[in-house]
């Protein structure tokens, strides 16, 4: 047990330096939604969907989105090292020392969970401009929140990377599968504008409750309100749920794959 | 120290009728010796050294390494074998040290007890003054030579490594040879792959596949003592005619290695040699005569050229 620990936190710690090291990989997560949500926000200005409040502006309604999209960045991203290590044969030496696949992906999704954490943690920084006011409660639910989406985010790009061989074939998945799961999230547009079909495909979208669940911690003037759908309270047990889905199958498929 | 036995490998997706990458396989590895896996490409060495590493699973067979069936009990074999794989498995992002500390982690040591293990590897390899160099900056020569401290960092009594010179230049597989040496007389069995005879030569004993086959296993100095003899090679523009014409004037077998070479394996060569040039010059481009190498053993036993592609 205590190797177990010791060879995860050995694997992500070393996630942590990398990304540290790689100027480019730390600004390359955060400053692209960060301008997108700027000019985005900013262009359509007053927000079309008034969910929360008459004076909601757009920058307003896409914060929550915008946070998802850097734990989407990150996380996913950080997985692609997967199928690098697989080439440079760094990922052989792990695999045939003594430690249980377990620990490689404790190690590895918790290491890429960690930095799309605080990188979204640093975007949120940006919380009073938008004159956006948590109370311990609302910022402790935002990061459960948080914690629980980096750890889905980061098993899922797991599952994709280890089965694959190539980063091209990763990124043509990530454009496919993973972006509209974020369109689809309620980061542009609410529930209740869609049409039946859509907001079909939204309820099922595991990413609209986190996002849901973010807006409701940082807009909602009752966290727990029964008039939102969906209720914190789903929020987070979807957020829950996702995390605890992609990390057995996680599990599952590094078992399978050398 | 290893026993093979009746080893052989599928390659899970080949199809039927394709050969085997690995066909009944046996043999032993002493303790306390320099062991060479030699073949040419394909010849099977990598997958066996795969299956060595417990990274496959063969199809049929058994290995035991130090009594124990290596996957049996995997997890016990894996914390007693050093591997060093064909490319360097390092972090190039991390500094010696952090490399060889997260290797570390992996087998269980951390502490003093690591700090130490690092302290003294980095003394014996000579890269003390590195250690906190990234991996990055370093020399291919350097970066293999982190690769085997990093092998090394669990004091295995039994290192496996894939083509260990691989991307060297000749100063450092030299310098490289001399750590193996070294590593021997610690009481070091080393079991290594290779396409090199150069390097087959240096071992204490080799098993030649071939094919998916084991086709020879012994010292070099033996293997090329069973030819016995000298060996003569022939360069002509018409080796078949040559052959049947050598075969009719002087009974001698000789084996076509393609359709310019011929290969003959007799004793007292130089006594030949000469007949030959006098009866046959003009067809004779050239020919050349030497004791057996490893090269000529493989042909003995094989029937063909030790194909090998240039690095």
């Amino acid at each position: 047990m205590k190797n177990l620990f010791l060879a995860s936190a050995s694997l992500w710690e070393r996630e942590v330096i990398r990304f540290l090291r790689q100027p480019s990989r730390v600004i390359g997560a955060l400053v692209p939604p960060i301008l997108f949500w700027f000019f985005i926000g900013s262009g359509l200005g007053k927000s079309p969907f008034q969910t929360f409040s008459p004076e909601e502006n757009y920058m307003q309604y896409l914060f929550p989105g915008t946070i998802l999209m850097i734990v989407l960045f990150t996380s996913i991203f950080s997985t692609i090292s997967i199928i690098e290590d697989r080439k440079d044969g760094f990922l052989q030496s792990v695999i045939i020392s003594p430690i249980p696949r377990s620990s490689i992906v404790l190690g590895k999704i918790l290491g890429g969970a960690t930095l799309a954490f605080f990188e979204a943690l640093t975007f949120l920084l940006l919380a009073p401009l938008l004159k956006i006011h948590l109370s311990w409660n609302s910022l402790f639910i935002a990061l459960l929140l948080l914690s629980l989406i980096s750890i889905g985010l980061t098993g899922m790009g797991f599952i994709l990377a280890w089965q694959m061989d190539s980063t091209q074939g990763f990124h043509s998945v990530m454009n496919l599968f993973l972006m509209p799961l974020w369109f689809l999230s309620g980061a542009l547009f609410p529930l209740e504008s869609a049409s039946p079909w859509l907001r079909l495909l939204m309820i099922l979208d595991p990413l609209t409750y986190s996002v849901a669940g973010l807006r409701t911690a940082f807009y909602s003037q009752s966290l727990y309100s029964s008039g939102n759908f969906p209720s914190l309270t789903l929020c987070l047990f979807s957020s829950f749920i996702f995390c605890l889905f992609t990390f057995t199958l996680s599990l599952l498929v590094c078992k399978r794959k050398t | 120290m290893i026993r093979i036995q009746s080893l052989s490998y599928q390659y899970p997706h080949a199809s039927s009728n394709k050969k085997m990458a690995l066909e009944n396989v046996s043999f032993n590895v002493e303790k306390n010796t320099i062991f060479g896996l030699l073949g040419p490409n394909g010849g099977g060495k990598t997958t066996l050294f795969k299956i060595l590493t417990t990274f496959f699973l063969p199809t049929s067979g058994s290995v035991e390494i130090f009594g124990l069936d290596i996957f049996k009990k995997m997890s016990e074999v894996r914390k007693k074998i050093g591997v060093i794989f064909q490319n360097p498995s390092l972090d190039k992002k991390l500094s010696v040290k952090e490399n060889l500390t997260h290797q570390g982690h992996l087998y269980g040591l951390s502490g003093l007890e690591l700090k130490e293990r690092i302290l003294l590897l980095l003394l014996q390899g000579g890269l003390l003054e590195r250690a906190n160099e990234r991996i990055e900056t370093l020399s291919g020569g350097m970066q293999r030579r982190v690769d085997i401290l990093k092998g090394m960092i669990h004091n295995p009594s039994l290192l496996l490594m894939d083509e260990p010179t691989f991307g060297l230049d000749p100063a450092a597989r030299i310098a490289l040879w001399e750590i193996l040496k070294k590593l021997k007389q610690n009481g070091t069995t080393i079991v290594c792959t290779t396409h090199l005879m150069e390097e087959a030569e240096k071992c204490d004993c080799l098993a030649i596949l071939n094919e998916g086959k084991l086709v020879a296993l012994n010292s070099p100095s033996n293997l090329k003592k069973e030819i016995g003899g000298d060996v003569i090679a022939i360069e002509t523009n018409n080796a078949t005619s040559l052959k049947e014409e050598l075969k009719k004037k002087f009974n001698l077998q000789t084996m076509l290695l393609d359709e310019q070479t011929l290969h003959i394996e007799k004793e007292k060569g130089v006594e030949l040699i000469t007949e030959l040039i006098q009866t046959f010059g003009e067809k004779i481009i050239s020919i050349s005569l030497s004791k057996p190498s490893l090269e000529d053993v493989f042909i003995h036993k094989t029937g063909h050229k030790f194909h090998t592609n240039s690095r």
